[in-house]
This record gives structure tokens, C-alpha cells and sequence, in this order.
């Protein structure tokens, strides 16, 4: 029995290359240990965050709350890093404010002016995507110290930064969707005896509310973990973000609290987009049909 | 918001073509472009390039175009060609000879073919890395393609800063890396994976920006017709006969969509290295526009590079916006 399995087993390999239908174990392989080498430092990063120990290479039992609120150096007592959270929130719902109604505006503003100038707004919008962040950083560092000295670098120089290139979700997203509504709806109503005014608050956006939601759900996890602009265009440590701590901590700090803060980031980024994608859901319901089709405009957006 | 995106450009221009203030060695922006000056331009590009640079990369352009035409063409004058391509090599050679013996003048020099090098191996490795994983959940995801997708986007939602903070934790000398490879090798390794290799900081850049190269290839992987490949079957097309004939050519839009979209981030990029390699010996030119706008009289020279790199990512951002236009007037 021992003579007759060697070359069977043998065959069965060949077999197995042959099979045209076979199964792809090896790109399955290659994509599982993908994901898993993606997902796992991360999750090692968060399991040192719940040290006991003081290293920030391994992880030292039993699990404490030690770099959360225990000890002095820890997330909850450090000072600096409470005033970065605050910070963090801070900027992010200021931008959210500020930007996504611009941003809306300035898509229906698109939507219905055609002609070079919605071109060349298009342009800009889609520039600010391709441009990288340390140029843009760079130059609105040089134009709020240079030209702009009226308005101090800190916060309100952040947010105006930040409004600057985060306007292009909302424009985008919004965009796609009102050209996937089309304008029978608005005409509709019209025909019906609204004012244009009208026909826009009762009929158009209601129907742009899940685009608008979703931007806003995007802007803000994209300035939680925005580090660049903020980071130029802050003034010193009362305004750092965040992002900004964990990049100057990584290789400074030699205490895990700073895992701790990252982990904060990363659960508030997660919330934010969680609850978003509730919301989200709970809108499509209502318009039946209509969800999908964002959610397949945002995936070719990604 | 046009108004916020044209001034701080334009503030670039004028503090990079701006004079110099004399008692304190900072520069000062013109703004009427009729004063500019390039002097203080010149004088950064003098640090990045020197004339035989550019010299001999023409004469090298030149002579690759020359090959590759004569490579189709059976013309009569190829051998003429073949002269001229031959001259320029050897003339090029000594420019190239030139450029290698005499860098001391171009300081920022090495920091930008550092930079092109490095750009180059990740994207290559993310794109390595990224096809067979973008391919598989495309083509076999079957019913657990949500899951995959989900997992794919996953680093999205989760910042830059953290994912390479977990590699600081990990490459740590008594870190997990160390440990796993003690299991290997004998005794105890304590190798220092931080302290400025070049290997770490590419390793680290194609684990930041893999996601970005993969979601790309996905959505272009994704909309090939699965008719095509059946009919490169019937017609008698083997498994790989199939991929490298239809497959692969159908994707390469979306490979160069992926391409553009993690290069652009990378060749700004300063804090993976700040992060995973604190060396010198592995500075990019995000790092060297990062250290002049920190020093207090560098804004001057800060905006000369980003003007220069502004430059270098002019086509591949073009390219970027004119497709993603295309696509947008599809809709």
C-alpha cells in the first residue's frame, strides 16, 4: 500500500496544477496572510496600549488600565494628551461644520452651472485629491506666515486648512448623487406650485440627506487622521492634535500610554464610521433602491 | 475656496523667486511677479542638480528612444541611427562619469535619487504584493467578498500614524520581530530594525500605501467581463495564456490609476522615515522640505523644493486628473 500512494499522491499534485478548475489555494494563501499581516501589527499595537509593563515592545501581563488612567504618565492624567483630544474633536466638528455645507452648496452650485466655470471649479476640486498633502501643507504654512499674518497659525488657521482640501468629499459625493437624481424630481415639484427655493428644501434635500451624511461621516475620520497641514499649521503644543502626538511620541515617548492614544484615534475613527454606516443603512431604507446606488458611486470614489 | 487654494501657490512662487532679507538670511517674499528673482532658486537647484545631470540624462533618453526605434524599424539608415545612439552613449558616459566624481556642490543630490529608488521598489513591491491579493478577491471572493472588501478597507479608517507606530512597537530590538526570530536562529537576536536601514523605511512605505494600491486594481479587476475569459477558454486559451493575454492588458488602466495614486503621496512623504529610520543616510525629499520649513530661515529654500516637486509630479498628476475627468463626464 506503502509503494502505490507515492506516485499517486504525486499525480495528484501534477493533477492539481492541470485541473483548470482548480481551486486557487496559493492567491487564497497570499491573500489571507495579506490581511492578516495588514490587521495584526495594529492589533499587537493595541494589546501594548493594556500592558502592565513599562515597554513598548512587548505586551507584560496582566492586562491593566495602567497607560489609560492609572498612572501619571498615563492618556487620562498626562495633561498634553487630554488637551490633544480636545483638540482632535475640536477640529474635526469645525471642519465637518464648516466644510460640508459649503461643500454641498458648492456641488449644487456645479451641478447647475455649467460652462468653464464649473470646469475650472472641477479642476480645483479634483486638484486638491491629487496634489500631495506636504505640498499643500507647505504652501498654506507660507501663506498664513507670509501673507496672511491677520490670522495667527493654531487653530483657526487649521481649520481653514483643513475646510481648504476636506471640501472635496462633500462636493464629490454630492455631486455624483445629484446627477444620479437627475432634475425630474425638482421639476416635479415645480409643476406642482413650489417656488425653486421650495422644490430644493422639501424635495431635493431630503434625497441628498445620505450623501450629505456620508461626506460629513468621511471628512471627519479623514481629519482625525489628518497630520501634515495640522502639523505645520500648528502653534505648539496646546494646539497638536492627536495625530500630531502620536507622530512626535512614537519615537520619543518610552512609555506605552501613547499606544493607548492611538488606540483612542483609531476607536473614535471606527465609531464615527460605524455609526455613519447605521445611519447610512437607516437612510437607504427609507428610499428604497436609492442607497445602493451612492454606495456603488462611493466605492468608485475610494 | 479657490481664493485658498491659488494664494498659498501663489506665496510659494513668491517666497521661492523672493530676495533675501541680509542681516537675517530670511526670505523674503515679492509679490510682483515682474521683481522676481531666481537667484535664491538657482541657488536650491544648485543643490539638487548639477548641469551634467541633466546632460547625460537627455543624451541616456535619447539613446534608449534611438534603441527602441531601431529595434522596429528596417530602414536603410539604421546603421546611421546606430551611430548616433553609440556617440551619445559614450558622450553620456562622460557626463555620467562627471556627475558621479564631482556631487560635493549638489548636497541635496543623493537625497533625491534616494528618494526616485526607493519610490520605485515599494510601488513595484506594493504592486507585487497587491495583484495577486486585488485578483483573487476580484475573481474567487464568492460569498465572503463582503468580508474581504471589508478587511481591505479596514487600514482606510485606520490613521497612517498609528499603523507605523505598530511597526515602531514591533521592530523594537526586544520587540516581537526579535522574538519570533530568536525561535529560528540560535541565541538571542537583538537586531535594531530602526536604527536607519532602508529596507525598514521601504517596508514600512509599502505597508502604508499598499491599501491605496490595491482598491484601485480591485475596481478595475472587478468590472473585466467574465465573458471575455470564458471565450479565451473556448477558444483554447490556457489558465495562464488567458491572464497574460486579456487579464492583464484589461487591468493596466487600473494598474497605472494605482500606481499614480500611491506614488504621488509617497515621493511628499517625510514621516515614514522620521518614524522607522532616524538616519541621515535615508533622508527623502519630503524630509529635506520637512527640515528647511522647520528651520527658522529655511522657508525660502523650503519653497524652491516644493516648487521642484511640484515639477517632478506634474505628469503623473495630469495624467491622474485628466482620467478621473474622463470618468466623471461618463456619468
Amino acid at each position: 500500500m506503502d509503494t502505490s500512494n507515492a506516485p499517486l499522491a504525486q499525480k495528484r499534485r501534477r493533477g492539481y496544477f492541470r485541473n483548470p478548475w482548480r481551486r486557487p489555494r496559493i492567491l487564497q494563501a497570499i491573500t489571507v496572510s495579506y490581511l492578516a499581516w495588514s490587521i495584526l501589527p495594529v492589533t499587537i499595537a493595541i494589546l501594548i496600549s493594556f500592558t502592565s509593563g513599562r515597554s513598548r515592545a512587548i505586551f507584560q501581563g496582566p492586562p491593566s488600565l495602567r497607560w489609560w488612567i492609572h498612572d501619571d504618565l498615563s492618556v487620562l492624567k498626562n495633561p498634553e494628551y487630554r488637551v490633544a483630544i480636545k483638540q482632535t474633536l475640536v477640529l474635526g466638528l469645525s471642519t465637518v461644520l464648516i466644510a460640508v455645507p459649503i461643500g454641498v452648496l458648492f456641488a449644487l452650485a456645479m451641478n447647475r452651472w455649467r460652462g468653464r466655470g464649473a470646469q475650472t471649479a472641477n479642476f480645483f476640486v479634483l486638484l486638491t485629491f491629487v496634489v500631495p498633502e506636504l505640498i499643500l501643507g507647505t504652501s498654506l504654512l507660507i501663506f498664513f506666515t507670509k501673507l496672511a499674518t491677520f490670522i495667527q497659525l493654531g487653530t483657526m488657521a487649521q481649520i481653514l486648512g483643513l475646510v481648504t482640501f476636506q471640501i472635496n468629499y462633500p462636493v464629490i459625493i454630492v455631486r455624483s448623487r445629484l446627477l444620479s437624481i437627475g432634475r425630474h424630481y425638482e421639476e416635479a415639484a415645480m409643476d406642482l406650485g413650489a417656488s425653486p427655493l421650495q422644490s430644493l428644501r422639501k424635495v431635493l434635500l431630503p434625497m441628498l440627506y445620505p450623501a450629505i451624511f456620508v461626506s460629513a461621516v468621511l471628512v471627519f475620520a479623514d481629519v482625525i487622521d489628518d497630520f501634515v497641514i495640522v502639523r505645520y499649521l500648528s502653534l505648539g503644543a496646546p494646539t497638536e492634535p492627536m495625530s500630531v502626538k502620536v507622530y512626535t511620541a512614537a519615537r520619543g515617548s518610552p512609555v506605552p500610554a501613547i499606544n493607548a492614544m492611538a488606540t483612542i484615534m483609531l476607536m473614535t475613527t471606527l465609531l464615527v464610521v460605524t455609526l455613519g454606516s447605521l445611519a447610512f443603512r437607516h437612510f437607504a431604507k427609507q428610499q428604497q433602491g436609492e442607497g445602493a446606488s451612492v454606495t456603488a458611486e462611493l466605492a468608485s470614489q475610494m | 475656496m479657490i481664493l485658498f487654494f491659488i494664494t498659498p501657490f501663489y506665496a510659494v512662487f513668491a517666497l521661492a523667486f523672493g530676495t533675501i532679507d541680509p542681516f537675517w538670511r530670511d526670505a523674503i517674499p515679492v509679490w510682483n511677479p515682474l521683481q522676481w528673482d531666481s537667484a535664491s532658486f538657482r541657488e536650491t537647484l544648485q543643490k539638487i542638480i548639477i548641469p551634467a545631470d541633466m546632460i547625460s540624462l537627455v543624451l541616456l533618453v535619447i539613446a534608449a528612444f534611438g534603441i527602441y526605434y531601431l529595434a522596429r524599424s528596417k530602414s536603410k539608415f539604421r546603421f546611421v541611427y546606430m551611430a548616433v545612439i553609440v556617440i551619445a552613449w559614450m558622450v553620456s558616459w562622460h557626463f555620467i562619469h562627471e556627475a558621479m566624481t564631482a556631487p560635493e556642490a549638489a548636497i541635496y543630490r543623493p537625497a533625491f535619487v534616494r528618494t526616485f529608488m526607493f519610490v520605485i521598489i515599494a510601488s513595484a513591491s506594493c504592486l507585487v504584493l497587491g495583484y495577486p491579493v486585488a485578483y483573487f478577491v476580484s475573481r474567487y471572493g464568492g460569498k465572503y467578498k463582503s468580508i474581504y472588501l471589508v478587511l481591505l478597507i479596514a487600514p482606510f479608517w485606520i490613521s497612517y500614524m498609528m499603523r507605523m507606530l505598530a511597526w515602531v512597537n514591533i521592530l523594537q530590538p526586544d520587540g516581537y520581530l526579535n522574538a519570533l526570530l530568536s525561535v529560528f536562529a540560535p541565541g538571542k537576536i537583538t537586531y535594531g530594525w530602526l536604527e536607519g536601514h532602508w529596507f525598514t523605511l521601504i517596508f514600512g512605505i509599502v505597508y502604508g500605501y499598499v491599501p491605496y494600491m490595491i482598491l484601485p486594481l480591485y475596481a478595475g479587476l472587478d468590472r473585466i467581463n467574465e465573458n471575455l475569459l470564458e471565450a479565451a477558454r473556448d477558444l483554447g486559451a490556457d489558465g495562464r495564456r488567458t491572464f497574460f493575454r486579456i487579464t492583464l492588458p484589461l487591468s493596466k488602466p487600473a494598474i497605472l490609476a494605482g500606481f499614480v495614486i500611491i506614488t504621488l503621496p509617497m515621493m511628499g512623504d517625510y514621516y515614514t522615515k522620521d518614524l522607522l529610520s532616524r538616519r541621515p543616510t535615508t533622508t527623502m525629499i519630503g524630509n529635506l522640505i520637512d527640515q528647511s520649513v522647520s528651520r527658522p530661515t529655511g522657508k525660502g529654500e523650503a519653497a524652491a523644493l516644493v516648487l521642484v516637486l511640484a515639477m517632478i509630479l506634474l505628469i503623473p498628476m495630469a495624467y491622474y486628473m485628466r482620467t478621473t475627468t474622463k470618468e466623471t463626464e461618463r456619468w
